[in-house]
């Protein structure tokens, strides 16, 4: 018998003919499309218990409670919270998006400290120990006034504690991030005599008279906002929208009108000049509770009539008046201002003139009216004591000059500091800690900021993501993110009624983190001395719970502490003056400059066009980069691939001869950039509109490189009257490509 | 002279004689080549029928033994719901399955009997807090959605319908893993051709397909009456 080739090949039929006879090509057909659903790298959720953790998502000022739904030890959704007096079960784009951030490319998994340019992995005892060094070092040399810190908020304990570290130090410079909340409080403070923050009765006006406050846009608490315009809807409220673009809340609005930019100030002096000539104000509140009416309202009434107002605001005449009696017959109207959703403290005479117009119909602390609101105070921490190093530190007084003789009213000024450092041969500060905040990203004018940054020489972020500004660092303390960690978020974004919500931990610690809290008290403890004794507490969550004493339980249960019965205070006891009255006019207000229209900068003749910025939900200004869900749902109008779309007015883009969907520079006098145009009708001509919230380099490919940062394009410009930073654009020059 | 034809008649010749003498050879039939294919071709058959029936069933199951040698029938017993003593919905309507150190710490915090095997137990799992890493035999693949409130509480069947009656079992049967999808034997089914006796025999989408026609099952939306296949498949 011979085997060769062919008895091979027939062999291998007979194979194949019984091999179709088998259960063997069928069964493996099968085995196999079960096998590729089994790679490892698809992902495949968990099998197991279902359970749900109530926490407080701090990704903006808001305060929403939520709740995130877990499947095992895996955090699968975030749901707003039923029944959370905020956002009772609503959540916003990027509040649901909280898992990617958790479990995302973007976290910093352990310390980091930066040599030779990268990133290297410490340990956290080296890190602390580093730090720890250069603040021995500067103490002994007594330079502790250089140290500063910027963080987004001064209230709940992680702020104050670093606060207090930096009091028992020796240093006054804790800064907080710019926002509207500069321009409110001070308001009160000077009109009201009090240290409050200012509280928006949304659920119960009936008539919203918005200076370009983004309602929809993010201002305020977001989701609390989108319920109450729910309920105005539903109850015939009346919004008005005075902007200079078509933007979302403008749209949904009842009534739209256009103004130039600028300008919302001199139109609310308009609608006060109305009010008063036709005595449509409220007597009782500005006879019995007011003082100095007499003397403000002159230069009001001779200064601000229709006539006038109509020339510098582009609103007619009769629409001014036509508006001023509508809201003053209202029967509870609130005014509010701050652009967009508030990121610029804005200009204190433009709030000081809103202000006024909800005094003359007499809405203070009324049902839908602005209510002032006692600071939150449930921290009491023993006194501190300072030791010489301390007090001498203190006394050589702030480096952004909140409060001296030059800006006697503001409390913190982050928008100097750039300035302040690049001005100097030396830089000023020596150490900075930045918590929870992105100011390379968010501060107007970025190239200062990176440059004065680069300047100081240890700057320590404790940021959980590789932002901008912790991609400039030189060390890394990575705190856990909110869903990781405990931590009291006091709501200070416009609610009428004290909430501290309570950011409870939804899963363990995913890396190799640390609370900025525990970092804290682990730094004052080894630097010893009068510093350590201000900080007797073992732990972070030591000093919460004895720190919230009985209110702890409850806000573990129930995610929140609520001041239920708190009312806003009658009009005799609310005020705190040296008059006991709502003060119109005193010697502080009086010192300031006379209201001032803030105009752009740059020059008209190379920069014809305006910039603005404009705000949206979808897009973040703030410290938190948009998630990759939310990059998602950006409009072709928006961003298209990496190109980021500014809005022109058609009128304005034939005279530039630019064409929709094409290329064109986009120049300011801070810089230019390329970009593409979007046809609008929607706003002046004149205008170019850019969206906010683009532009970033870090922290992750899912948002890197993606259109542009406005605040590249823009840069801070100093309030004459609180030296806060009022810019609410720039001149600028589109020219084709 | 014709030297030329001459010696051409004696090449033919020649050459003639040449032929002749190979052409028989030629004209005897060839057995070994032929035969030899047909052969192979049955081997060939033989070969992979006895592959494909035989010997690939079981190679492709890896035979592996559950952590601890649990008794259904002895707890049966001992327990006042049945099944669902163990096996239970959760307040939220979801089912708990296979149940966790949780479930059994109720009884088992200390060592209740004598067995061995339990000794066993409450040392390497109860003590240690560690979760029986159980081998499920009716885990299905993440493609599937299987609501037991729809089949349990709504269609009122039986566990042992699907599951069959392992609640009366001594022990645990070994585990016969699938070393390519890594799921149980139990369901494509014992058999590999996928006859079964049982309706528990089997639990591939056409054993559920089987069952939901019988019944006349409405498998679609009731307001559109479409969508038949994101039911299970979200």
């Amino acid at each position: 018998m011979k085997i060769d080739r062919r008895s091979f090949l027939s062999f291998v039929i007979g194979g194949a003919a019984g091999t179709a006879l088998t259960p063997l090509p069928w069964k493996l057909t099968d085995d196999i499309a079960i096998w590729t659903q089994m790679w490892p790298w698809t992902p495949v959720p968990v099998n197991g218990d279902v359970s749900y953790v109530d926490s407080t998502c701090t990704l903006c000022p808001g305060g929403c409670g939520i709740t995130a739904r877990k499947i095992e030890d895996r955090v699968v959704k975030l749901e707003g919270q039923p029944g959370h007096p905020i956002n009772d079960g609503g959540l916003c784009l990027l509040g649901l998006s909280g898992a990617q951030l958790l479990y995302g490319p973007r976290r910093v998994k352990t310390p980091l400290k930066k040599v030779n340019g990268k990133f290297k992995r410490i340990s956290w005892d080296k890190a602390i120990s580093e730090v720890t060094d250069t603040l021995k070092q500067l103490r002994s040399k007594g330079h502790s006034h250089k140290v500063a810190a910027i963080a987004a908020s001064d209230r709940g304990t992680v702020p104050e504690l670093i606060n207090r570290f930096l009091t028992a130090y020796g240093s006054a410079n804790f800064i907080r991030t710019p926002s509207i909340l500069d321009t409110y409080e001070l308001t009160l403070h000077l009109m009201h005599g009090v240290q409050a923050l200012p509280g928006f009765d949304v659920e119960n006006t009936d008539f919203v008279l918005s200076f370009g406050s983004g309602l929809l846009d993010g201002w305020g608490s977001p989701v609390r906002m989108f319920r109450a315009n729910s309920k105005w809807r539903e109850q015939n409220g009346k919004v008005v929208q005075i902007e200079p673009r078509l933007s979302n809340t403008a749209a949904k609005s009842d009534n739209w009108i256009p103004i130039k930019t600028g300008t919302e100030g001199a139109l609310a002096l308009g609608l006060a000049h109305v009010i008063i000539k036709e005595s449509l104000y409220n007597k009782d509140f500005i006879h019995n509770y007011t003082s100095g009416f007499e003397k403000w309202k002159r230069p009001v009434v001779d200064g601000f009539s229709p006539e006038i107002v109509t020339k510098i605001t582009g609103v007619n005449q009769a629409t001014i008046t036509d508006l001023a009696r509508k809201f003053a017959r209202a029967s509870k109207p609130l005014a509010v201002c701050g652009r967009g959703w508030g990121a610029t403290p804005g200009s204190l005479k433009e709030f000081m003139a809103v202000h006024a117009l909800n005094a003359l119909v007499g809405n203070l602390n009324m049902a839908g009216g602005i209510w002032a609101l006692p600071e939150p105070d449930y921290i009491e921490w023993p006194e501190l004591e300072m030791d010489r190093a301390a007090s001498a530190g203190i006394q050589k007084g702030r480096i952004d000059g909140a409060g001296t003789p030059n800006y006697p009213h503001a409390r913190y000024l982050l928008n100097r500091l750039p300035e302040i450092i690049n001005s100097a041969s030396t830089s000023p500060i020596d150490l900075l800690f930045v918590a929870e905040s992105n100011p390379l990203y968010t501060l107007p004018d970025t190239a200062a900021t990176k440059e004065a940054f680069e300047k100081i020489p240890l700057v320590v972020s404790f940021s959980s993501y590789m932002d901008e500004t912790a991609e400039m660092a030189d060390l890394i303390l990575p705190n856990h993110i909110y869903l990781e960690r405990y931590e009291d978020v006091p709501v200070t974004s416009g609610i009428q009624y004290p909430l501290i919500g309570l950011a409870k931990p939804v899963v363990n610690p995913q890396f190799n983190t640390k609370h900025t809290g525990d970092v804290m008290i682990l730094l004052a403890q080894a630097l010893g001395g009068f510093i350590a004794n201000a900080f007797p507490w073992k732990s972070y969550e030591a000093c919460l719970e004895e720190t919230l004493g009985d209110k702890w339980e409850p806000m573990v249960e129930q995610g929140y502490w609520i001041n239920a019965g708190s009312k806003a205070a009658d009009w005799p006891e609310t005020f705190e003056t040296a008059s006991r009255k709502f003060e119109f006019v005193n010697k502080e207000i009086d010192a300031l400059p006379r209201f001032a229209i803030v105009k752009p900068q740059g020059d008209e003749t190379s920069f014809p066009l305006v910039l603005i910025p404009y705000d949206s939900m979808r897009l973040q200004r703030g410290f938190i980069g948009a998630p990759p869900f939310v990059i998602k749902t950006v409009e072709d109008s928006v961003l298209k691939a990496n190109d980021i779309l500014v809005e022109i007015n058609p009128e304005t883009a034939t005279t530039l001869g630019l064409k929709a969907g094409r290329y064109a520079k986009l120049s300011t006098p801070k810089g230019s950039a390329r970009v593409k145009v979007h046809l609008f009708d929607g706003i002046m001509p004149g205008l170019v509109a850019m969206p906010a919230g683009l532009g970033h380099n870090a922290p992750d490919k899912y948002l890197s490189g993606k259109g542009l940062n406005a605040n590249d394009l823009i840069g801070p410009f100093e309030d004459s009257a609180s030296g806060h930073d009022a810019a609410w654009g720039v001149r600028a020059k589109l020219s084709k490509v | 002279m014709s030297t030329q034809d001459d010696q051409a008649k004696d090449v033919v010749e020649a050459e003639a004689g040449e032929t002749q003498a190979t052409a028989p050879q030629a004209k005897e039939p060839g057995t070994g080549s032929s035969g030899t294919i047909i052969l192979f071709f049955i081997f060939g058959i033989l070969a992979s029928l006895i592959l494909g029936w035989a010997i690939f069933p079981t190679l492709l199951y890896s035979k592996k033994q559950q952590p601890v040698a649990f008794n259904h029938a002895d707890h049966n017993d001992q327990v006042d719901n049945g099944c669902e003593s163990c096996h239970f919905f959760r307040e939220d309507g979801s089912y708990s399955g296979v149940p966790k150190l949780e479930q059994c710490i109720d009884c088992h915090e200390e060592v209740q009997g004598e067995t061995e095997t339990e000794a066993l137990f409450v040392s390497e799992y109860v003590q240690k807090d560690r979760e029986v890493p159980w081998l499920v035999y009716s885990r299905q693949p993440p493609c599937v959605f299987f609501s037991h409130a729809a089949h349990v509480k709504k269609a009122a069947m039986e566990c042992a319908e699907c599951h069959g009656p392992i609640g009366e079992s001594d022990s645990l049967k070994i585990y016969q893993q699938n070393r390519i999808t890594g799921y149980s034997r139990d369901i494509w089914g014992g058999n590999i051709i996928g006859l079964k006796k049982n309706s528990w025999d089997r639990m591939k989408m056409d054993d559920c397909v089987e069952c939901h026609r019988e019944k006349g099952v409405n498998q679609g939306s009731v307001q559109t009456e479409k969508g038949g296949c994101f039911i299970c498949h979200h």
